[in-house]
């Protein structure tokens, strides 16, 4: 079942890397994942005792290393986010001009490179199978992208590369920091010898440390979110959607299922300096978000500031904080990728993305407008979409950690700044709708007279995202009741 | 069963009768004589699977003081001939620049010499891996170096060509010089050549240790240049330029894996001395800085994998300061694949276009089977998950940080990314720059295409399941202790 699910987007690749017609084989490919990871969502059973639909292969006994698939509520819940985004992306990709085999070849790798790390119980395919995704980001950036492509490619590779080569020296660490009677890569393994106190509380401050900056680069944590807005601005929609929507939660996930869980010790050291950190993301990136004159730019700036929100959930360490990051992680995953999607489209039609240069296309597009305004409302937290389902849960969790109605402390304080968070976003989200689709036509429109609406092939994807966006912000608990086997016991405790 | 040594003579005996035939059979296609040469290297590797054993060094005498047969020069006895084997098919591949490059009189002279020649070179380094006594040891270090002489200038119309080889020759002999120098010196303190007899001295005896570090760094002088770590790198550029493509293809991976064999079996009495340690360290802290930082700006192709050569040396040589031989060893294996995949797709593109990176534009273009094998080169030395490149510098850095060498670890994840950058420099030419308008589809013969994808499987296969290699060398060179004085 996993096995199919992580292959079958690598196997299509492969198909169309020997000439099977590629956009076809695509969709089929991405449309089977989504329905397997659909299915597998239906038959996991959230009882405690950890993953199901578990296949290994042991690949090395003496450093204890299988290739196991495995996978409990949270990686259910991202492998579904990562499929059907994916279908979202493919159904979205306008015509590729240039070798669109290869466009089509490397989306499916850097969905399956983010499915076969959600799925991983293994510590070491779990790291191998997020960077199969890192090439393809590459070439997608570089060959396909627009504006300043050439440089956005380079950074983005480098910041990945680099921060990834210390997420690794964080996973030897930790490797090598279990008594070697016990030493495994395997999730499950390395959970009972936490749970039974095996890690110095020495070493769990430097290994805390190491996975928090390398997850940290990876999911745009500031200061080492600069990457982020630059690569998507550059990014051609559809891999734009998939980084931001799938591959950027990846670090988050990690976070939520190595650091918290393993560490647990030395997430209690670093805490203030996460704290002040994904305060760093909402306050500060949200401010610059407000500049911003692009929407490409202002949707890039957005994505690294709702980081700051899951951060704080996983900062609190409480079951309601945890439950409110994960159904954040999921909730943005659809919103970005549907907001990204409508601003590929408007620039495949207008040529631009600058706020002057727009203007009143809520006529000329009232599909997109639709969509868009979906995705802002989203964005912003409006209640009735999934983000504010999580967003609350983040809030209601944060505050409570260490609270005593006498006065504020770190959490409280934090919690409240990133309230104004909310503030912010909507005012920057409104701002780019009433910049784009409402007022008088921008410069570049006035001598358009007519611009195509969005075609009925792009507006199913845009449909479906918007229908699971809707139907989890009104029944949370669909999902919520399926977490609770994902986080270990200790921490629950935290919420009594 | 085989006794061990009849390898080595085989191999020799084999490159005599090439070379005899060669001068007799004036008339036989040239190419002949490298498809024998490979067919007899092949026959050597399937007999090395049927070893007897021999006696080890607790009880060896005679002969055995100075030979050995254990695991690691087993494996290494291998890699010298699979390396070999590699180099002759891209040979064949080169045999047209070859014949432009060589004066001659017949337009096949010069090939028969170029496809037996590495035969010695491969005898060299065989007897290398096997090499526990310093004697032996620098024997056969010069039968490797005196082919290479020869290789790396064979082109002699060239004028690139004869500066690389005057520039070998030159500082090859003078670190041959201090080789010779510092086997003397330690000779003359501890009355011994052979390795094992060295330790024991050094541990039971009261030995006056400033000149035996005075020796053991003339020692490291000789083989620095060998495996080209800083500061004995000045050489590397300008003979990869120079020499001709399989002949550099041989030097970056055969006399390196040569020069990190012996550097392992030398220091195991040597790592007993803090300040050995030390200089290590200095070393591959400067090896690795300077080889990543200097190829960022490069634009000639085999210049750059010069200097990547000088980088990955600083990543094996903090193998070394961790004392790892198993790291050390699959380093080295997947530093042979992918290096001797990215020769081959130099030489094929070399042939037709030219070695600048320029001359790849559009590479996925005019021949997507190329691009894809040279961009898992690439991805593989940069060091990307699911190839061997990859779990190479984990196993590195695993065992840096068993060792607790923070700062080499730190180093190392920061010339990673200068890697990653100058190594998707040839993807990105290859991949997202449009070809020049007189470009041509580029040819590549059914034997290297084979070849190729060989690599390319072994590549990834090894980077999915390492055990095999991992095997071979159990059980692991015993890690020495320090002496506290």
């Amino acid at each position: 079942m996993l096995l199919f699910i992580v292959f079958a987007p690598i196997f299509a690749a492969i198909l169309i890397m020997f000439d099977a017609p590629a956009r076809l084989t695509a969709l089929i490919g991405a449309a089977a994942t989504t329905v397997a990871a659909l299915v597998g969502l239906f038959l996991y059973r959230p009882v405690p005792g950890g993953f199901q639909f578990v296949n290994a292969f042991p690949i090395s006994q003496s450093w204890r290393l299988s290739f196991s698939l495995g996978a409990d509520g949270l990686s259910l819940m991202m492998i579904f986010l990562a499929a059907l985004v994916l279908l979202c992306a493919v159904w979205f990709s306008p015509p590729v001009e240039k070798s669109e085999r290869l466009f089509y070849a490397c989306l499916l790798f850097l969905a399956s490179g983010a499915i076969g790390a959600f799925a991983s119980l293994d510590l070491f395919f779990f790291y191998a199978f997020h960077e199969l995704a890192l090439i393809p980001t590459f070439l997608l950036i570089g060959i396909w992208g627009s504006g300043n492509r050439f440089a956005a490619a380079w950074k983005v590779t480098i910041y990945l590369a680099v921060g990834s080569f210390i997420l690794l020296i964080g996973l030897i660490l930790l490797y090598r920091s279990v008594p070697p009677a016990m030493r495994s890569f395997d999730l499950r393994d390395l959970q009972v010898v936490a749970s039974k106190g095996g890690i110095a509380p020495a070493a769990q401050n430097n290994i805390f440390l190491l996975l928090l900056i390398g997850f940290g680069v990876l999911i745009s944590l500031f200061p080492f979110h600069t990457w982020a807005p630059e690569a998507y601005a550059a990014a051609p929609a559809p891999a734009a959607m998939l980084h931001a929507g799938v591959l950027k939660k990846f670090g988050l996930y990690g976070l939520l299922r190595v650091a918290l869980p393993l560490v647990p010790a030395g997430a209690q050291h670093w805490r203030t300096l996460l704290v002040v950190l994904l305060l760093g993301n909402i306050i500060y990136v949200g401010l610059v978000t407000i500049a911003q004159k692009r929407l490409d730019w202002m949707l890039g700036y957005s994505s690294v500031m709702h980081m700051g929100y899951i951060f704080l959930g996983i900062a609190s360490a409480n079951l309601i904080g945890l439950n409110g990051a994960a159904l954040l992680m999921f909730a943005h995953g659809l919103s970005i990728a549907l907001l990204f999607a409508v601003a590929g489209e408007i620039r495949r039609r207008t040529g631009t993305l600058v706020f002057a240069d727009l203007g009143a296309l809520a006529k000329l597009m009232p599909f997109a407008g639709f969509a868009f305004g979906v995705g802002t409302f989203a964005a912003i937290g409006l209640p009735g979409f999934a983000n504010f389902a999580g967003e609350i849960l983040i809030f209601f969790g944060a505050f409570r950690v260490g609270a005593d109605w006498q006065g504020f402390h770190l959490f409280q304080i934090a919690t409240a700044l990133a309230l104004w968070g909310v503030v912010i976003s909507a005012i920057y989200m409104l701002r780019a709708y009433r910049a784009i689709f409402m007022g008088p036509p921008g410069v570049r429109l006035r001598n358009w007279t007519e611009q195509p609406a969005l075609t009925t092939t792009l507006r199913w994807p845009a449909v479906l995202l918007i229908i699971a966006t809707v139907i989890v912000g009104f029944f949370p608990n669909t999902l919520i009741h399926l977490l609770g086997p994902a986080f270990p016991p200790a921490l629950v405790e935290n919420t009594r | 069963m085989i006794p061990p040594p009849a390898l080595e003579i085989a191999v020799v005996v084999w490159g005599l009768v090439l070379l005899l035939a060669e001068a007799f059979m004036e008339r036989a296609n040239r190419r002949g004589f490298a498809i024998a040469a490979i067919a007899g290297l092949l026959a050597v590797l399937i007999a090395s699977f049927f070893l007897r054993t021999t006696p080890g060094p607790a009880t060896a005498t005679g002969f055995w003081t100075f030979y050995t047969a254990d695991p690691l020069a087993i494996f290494f006895k291998r890699f010298a001939l699979v390396t070999t084997i590699l180099v002759l098919v891209m040979a064949i591949d080169y045999a047209p620049m070859i014949r432009i490059g060589v004066p001659a009189a017949t337009p096949q002279a010069g090939l028969g010499e170029f496809f037996t020649l590495p035969l010695f070179t491969c005898a060299g380094l065989m007897w290398m891996a096997s090499a526990i006594d310093f004697i032996m040891i620098f024997v056969s270090l010069e039968l490797v170096t005196m082919s290479f002489y020869v290789l790396v200038s064979f082109t002699r119309r060239n004028p690139v060509a004869l500066e690389a080889g005057v520039k070998y020759l030159i500082l090859s002999a003078l670190a041959t010089g201090f080789l010779v120098y510092g086997i003397t010196w330690i000779f003359g303190v501890t009355g011994e050549t052979n390795l094992a007899r060295i330790t024991s001295v050094i541990a039971t005896q009261n030995v006056d240790h400033a000149p035996l570090l005075f020796g053991i760094v003339l020692v490291l002088v000789a083989l620095g240049f060998k495996i080209a770590a800083v500061p004995f790198q000045i050489w590397v550029p300008d003979v990869y330029q120079g020499a001709p493509t399989p002949v550099t293809a041989f030097l970056s991976v055969g006399s390196k894996a040569a020069g990190f064999v012996v550097l392992l079996r030398v220091l195991g009495p040597f790592l007993m001395l803090p300040e050995v340690g030390r200089v290590l360290v200095g070393v591959t802290a400067a090896t690795l800085i300077y080889g990543n930082f200097a190829a960022l700006p490069q634009s000639n192709l085999k210049r750059l994998l010069g200097y990547s050569s000088i980088a990955h040396a600083g990543y094996l040589l903090i193998g070394v300061v961790a004392f790892s031989g198993a790291a050390v060893a699959y380093y080295l294996v997947a530093y042979l694949l992918m290096t001797l995949l990215s020769f081959a797709v130099l030489i094929v593109v070399g042939n037709s276009a030219g070695d600048q990176i320029e001359d790849y534009a559009g590479l996925a273009k005019r021949s997507p089977f190329l691009a894809f094998t040279m961009l898992i080169g690439m991805i593989s030395l940069a060091g990307v998950p699911f190839t061997a490149g990859f779990l190479g510098k984990y196993f590195v850095f695993d065992a840096a940080i068993r060792q607790h060498q923070v700062a080499l670890v730190v180093i190392g994840v920061i010339t990673v990314g200068c890697g990653f950058y100058y190594y998707l420099k040839v993807v990105r030419a290859m991949y997202w720059l449009e070809p020049a308008a007189d470009a041509t589809p580029v040819h590549t013969s059914p034997l290297s295409r084979l070849t190729m994808s060989a690599l390319v499987i072994a590549i990834i296969f090894f980077g999915v399941y390492p055990q095999p290699i991992l095997n071979a060398l159990s059980p692991e060179l015993p890690v020495p202790r320090m002496v506290v004085r």
